[in-house]
C-alpha cells in the first residue's frame, strides 16, 4: 500500500497455472522469533518426556535417549509436513515455508532444509555459548576458522536476495509471510445517501484529468480509506487544495464539501487512467 | 455525471465479488482446521474458486487501478495456492513409494559417489589399521576417548575377548542400544549436511570413521582375535557402515552440484540434488535403526561365530538385492 510496504522484499511464484503470485518473504526477525519459539516447545517436549518417563515407566533412559532423538531432529520436519510449511512458531509469527519452483512442498524439501539445521543453527549457537564443550583444546588457529565458519553460515540469510538459509537453498524453499489483505469498499461507490446529483456538481476535463498519474491515485485512494479522524481531515484538505490549485478547477471553489470533490475526482480519475490502461498507456506519475 | 457505474474496473469487481467472497470463507476453513475440515461439496469447489480468483488477478492486473482490490486478490490468489497446493499426501502411501521405489532407486543411481564413499571407508580403515598394527600407540589419535571404552592396546587378550562376548544386563543393553543410533543417525546427517559445504567435508568425515575402524581392528591382531572381532563388527557392521557411506553419498552428491552445476546453474543444481540426498539420509536413518537393533540385540545375545557371520553374509545380500533389483526397477 505504502512505499515501505512495497520495498519490502516479495517474490514472484510461478503457480503451475503460470500466473506469478506475489508473495512478501518473512522477515529475519520474525524468522528468529518462530525459531526461539519452537526452540522453547521442543525444549518442554524433551522435559515432559523425561517427567512423563520418571514417573510412569520403568523403561529408563533408553527410551528417553530415542525421545529426545526423535524430537531433537523430527520435530520441524514433522511439523512443517504435517502443518504444511509451518511450525507452531511459524504459524505463531505468520510465515510458512513454500517450494522456490512453484510446485507443492514435498516431504523431502522439509526434510532436506532441516537436515542443515544442525549445523546452520545449534553448532554456531553451541560454539558461541561454550567452546570448550565442542573442542576441549582449540588452537587460535583452529578458533579462527571456526569463527570465519560461524560468521559465513550467518551471513548467508543476508546476502541473498530471498533471505534463504543454506537450508533454504539446498531444500529449494523460502519462507514467506502469510498473506492477508481485507476487501475493502469499492470508493466509487461512496455513500449511497448523499450521492448521484451531489457528485454530479464536481466534473473534470480530459485536461484536468491528465495532470496526475497511477501513483498519486494510489496516494489519495490510501488516504480516503483511513478511518474517518482529525488527521485524515487535515489530510483531504491539504490534498484538495493542491489539486484545485493544480486542474484550475474554479466554479464553487468556496464552499466545496471535500470529501465529495475527492470522491469524484477520484472516480473520474481512475476511469480515465483505467481507459488509457486499456489502450496500452500505463501513466505511472505526474508529469511535473 | 453518472461516471461511476460505467467503470469497467467497477463492473468487474461487483460481477466476481460474490465468488472471492466464498473462496475466502472456504480459506479461512482450511488455514485453520486444514483441508479434512471442508465437506465434499467445498472440497470440489476449492480448486475451481482458486481458478476463479487466478483469472480475476491477472485481469484486474491489467484493467483495474483500485489499489485494494489489486491487493486483496494478490493476497487471496496466494492464499488459494497454499491450500491448494501444499496439501499433503497420504502417510501410508508416501512411506510405502518411498520405501519400494524412491530410495532404492535413488541409491541405485547414486551408485558412483556411494561407490567413491565405500572406496574412502576401505582406504580410511587401511592405512588406520596399518598404522596401528605398526605403531600402537596411534591408537588414541584415531579412536576418541569415549569411544574407545576398556579397549586400547594395552589390554590383555582376555579383557578384549570380554568385551567380545555377550553382554548380560539386559536394560543397559537398551540404553547402550538406543545411544549408538543416536550416535550414528547424526554423524550420517551430518555427512550430508557437510556435504552441503562442498562435498570434501563430508569424504574427510568418511576416511576418519575409516580410521577409527582400522585402529579398533588393529588392536585386536597381536592378541589373534582377528577372527572374532570381525564376527563381532559385521553382523551389525554391514547395514551401519552403508547406511554411513550413504550419508556421505548424498553429501558429496550435493557438494558435486556445487562444484560441476551444469546446464541449469547452481542454485537449480543444488536445490534438486539437496532434495535427493536428504531422501537419501532419510533413508540411512532408517537403516541405522535396523543396524542399531541388531548391535543391540543380536549381537549382544548371540556370541556364534557361525551365527554372527551368517547374520553379516544374510544383511549384506539383503541389502545388494534391495538396492541392485528393487533400485535398478525403480530407475
Amino acid at each position: 500500500m505504502n512505499a515501505t510496504a512495497e520495498s519490502r522484499a516479495a517474490f514472484e511464484l510461478v503457480a503451475p497455472e503460470h500466473v506469478s503470485l506475489r508473495f512478501t518473504l518473512a522477515g529475519r526477525g520474525d524468522r528468529v522469533s518462530a525459531l526461539m519459539l519452537d526452540l522453547t516447545i521442543q525444549l518442554g517436549l524433551v522435559l515432559a518426556a523425561a517427567v512423563f518417563i520418571q514417573a510412569f515407566s520403568g523403561a529408563g533412559t533408553a527410551v528417553f535417549v530415542l525421545l529426545s532423538f526423535l524430537v531433537r531432529n523430527f520435530y520441524f520436519t514433522v511439523a512443517e509436513t504435517y502443518w504444511r510449511g509451518q511450525t507452531p512458531g511459524k504459524r505463531k509469527m505468520g510465515i510458512r515455508v513454500v517450494a522456490r519452483d512453484g510446485g507443492p512442498l514435498n516431504v523431502d524439501q522439509v526434510f532436506a532444509r532441516n537436515l542443515t539445521r544442525d549445523l546452520e543453527v545449534f553448532l554456531p549457537i553451541t560454539l558461541l555459548l561454550a567452546p570448550e564443550a565442542l573442542i576441549p583444546d582449540a588452537g587460535p588457529w583452529l578458533k579462527l576458522m571456526l569463527a570465519a565458519w560461524v560468521l559465513a553460515v550467518a551471513i548467508v540469510p543476508f546476502a541473498n536476495r530471498h533471505r534463504a538459509r543454506i537450508g533454504d537453498l539446498v531444500a529449494g524453499t523460502l519462507v514467506v509471510r502469510g498473506p492477508h489483505a481485507a476487501l475493502d469498499i469499492d470508493l466509487v461507490e461512496g455513500d449511497p445517501l448523499r450521492h448521484a446529483e451531489d457528485l454530479a456538481a464536481y466534473s473534470f476535463t480530459p485536461q484536468q484529468l491528465a495532470i496526475y498519474g497511477i501513483r498519486e491515485l494510489h496516494v489519495l485512494e490510501s488516504v480516503l480509506r483511513r478511518p474517518p479522524s482529525e488527521r485524515r481531515d487535515e489530510l483531504l484538505d491539504a490534498i484538495a487544495e493542491k489539486i484545485l490549485r493544480k486542474t484550475q478547477w474554479e466554479p464553487h471553489r468556496t464552499g466545496i464539501d471535500v470529501p465529495l470533490f475527492l470522491q469524484a475526482f477520484y472516480t473520474a480519475q481512475r476511469a480515465h487512467l483505467e481507459k488509457k490502461l486499456l489502450f496500452g498507456t500505463r501513466r505511472e506519475r505526474k508529469v511535473r | 455525471m453518472g461516471q461511476q457505474p460505467t467503470l469497467r474496473s467497477y463492473t468487474f469487481r461487483s460481477e466476481r465479488e460474490a465468488s472471492w467472497r466464498d473462496l475466502e470463507t472456504l480459506l479461512m476453513k482450511v488455514e485453520r482446521g486444514g483441508i479434512a475440515s471442508l465437506d465434499t461439496d467445498q472440497r470440489y469447489a476449492l480448486p475451481a474458486l482458486y481458478r476463479v480468483a487466478l483469472s480475476s488477478l491477472c485481469v484486474a492486473r491489467s484493467i483495474s487501478l483500485d489499489h485494494n482490490v489489486l491487493a486483496y486478490l494478490e493476497s487471496l490468489a496466494c492464499r488459494a495456492y497454499l491450500a491448494v497446493y501444499s496439501s499433503k499426501r497420504g502417510w501410508r502411501a508416501a512411506i510405502g513409494d518411498f520405501v519400494l521405489h524412491r530410495f532404492p532407486g535413488l541409491v541405485f543411481r547414486l551408485r558412483g559417489v556411494l561407490l567413491a564413499s565405500v572406496l574412502l571407508l576401505i582406504a580410511g580403515a587401511m592405512c588406520g589399521y596399518v598404522a596401528v598394527v605398526q605403531e600402537p600407540d596411534l591408537y588414541f589419535s584415531f579412536v576418541p576417548e569415549a569411544m574407545a571404552g576398556e579397549r586400547s592396546p594395552a589390554a590383555s587378550r582376555e579383557e578384549l575377548l570380554e568385551a567380545l562376548g555377550p553382554e548380560h544386563d539386559i536394560d543397559a543393553l537398551t540404553l547402550f542400544a538406543s545411544q549408538l543410533f543416536d550416535n550414528n543417525a547424526r554423524i550420517g546427517m551430518l555427512a550430508f549436511a557437510l556435504g552441503v559445504f562442498g562435498g570434501l567435508p563430508a569424504a574427510l568425515l568418511v576416511l576418519s570413521n575409516g580410521l577409527t575402524l582400522g585402529a579398533y581392528v588393529a588392536i585386536h591382531q597381536p592378541h589373534n582375535l582377528l577372527t572374532e572381532v570381525w564376527a563381532w563388527l559385521l553382523p551389525h557392521g554391514v547395514t551401519e557402515l552403508l547406511a554411513l557411506c550413504l550419508g556421505a553419498a548424498a553429501g558429496l552428491h550435493v557438494g558435486l552440484g556445487w562444484l560441476l552445476p551444469g546446464r541449469h546453474g547452481r542454485l537449480a543444481a543444488i536445490a534438486v540434488r539437496g532434495r535427493e540426498g536428504a531422501l537419501v539420509v532419510l533413508g540411512a536413518v532408517g537403516m541405522l535403526i535396523i543396524a542399531a537393533l541388531i548391535e543391540g540385540f543380536f549381537r549382544q545375545l548371540v556370541s556364534d561365530m557361525t551365527a554372527r557371520y551368517a547374520m553379516a553374509a544374510a544383511t549384506g545380500l539383503l541389502w545388494l538385492l534391495y538396492f541392485g533389483v528393487l533400485g535398478a526397477r525403480a530407475k
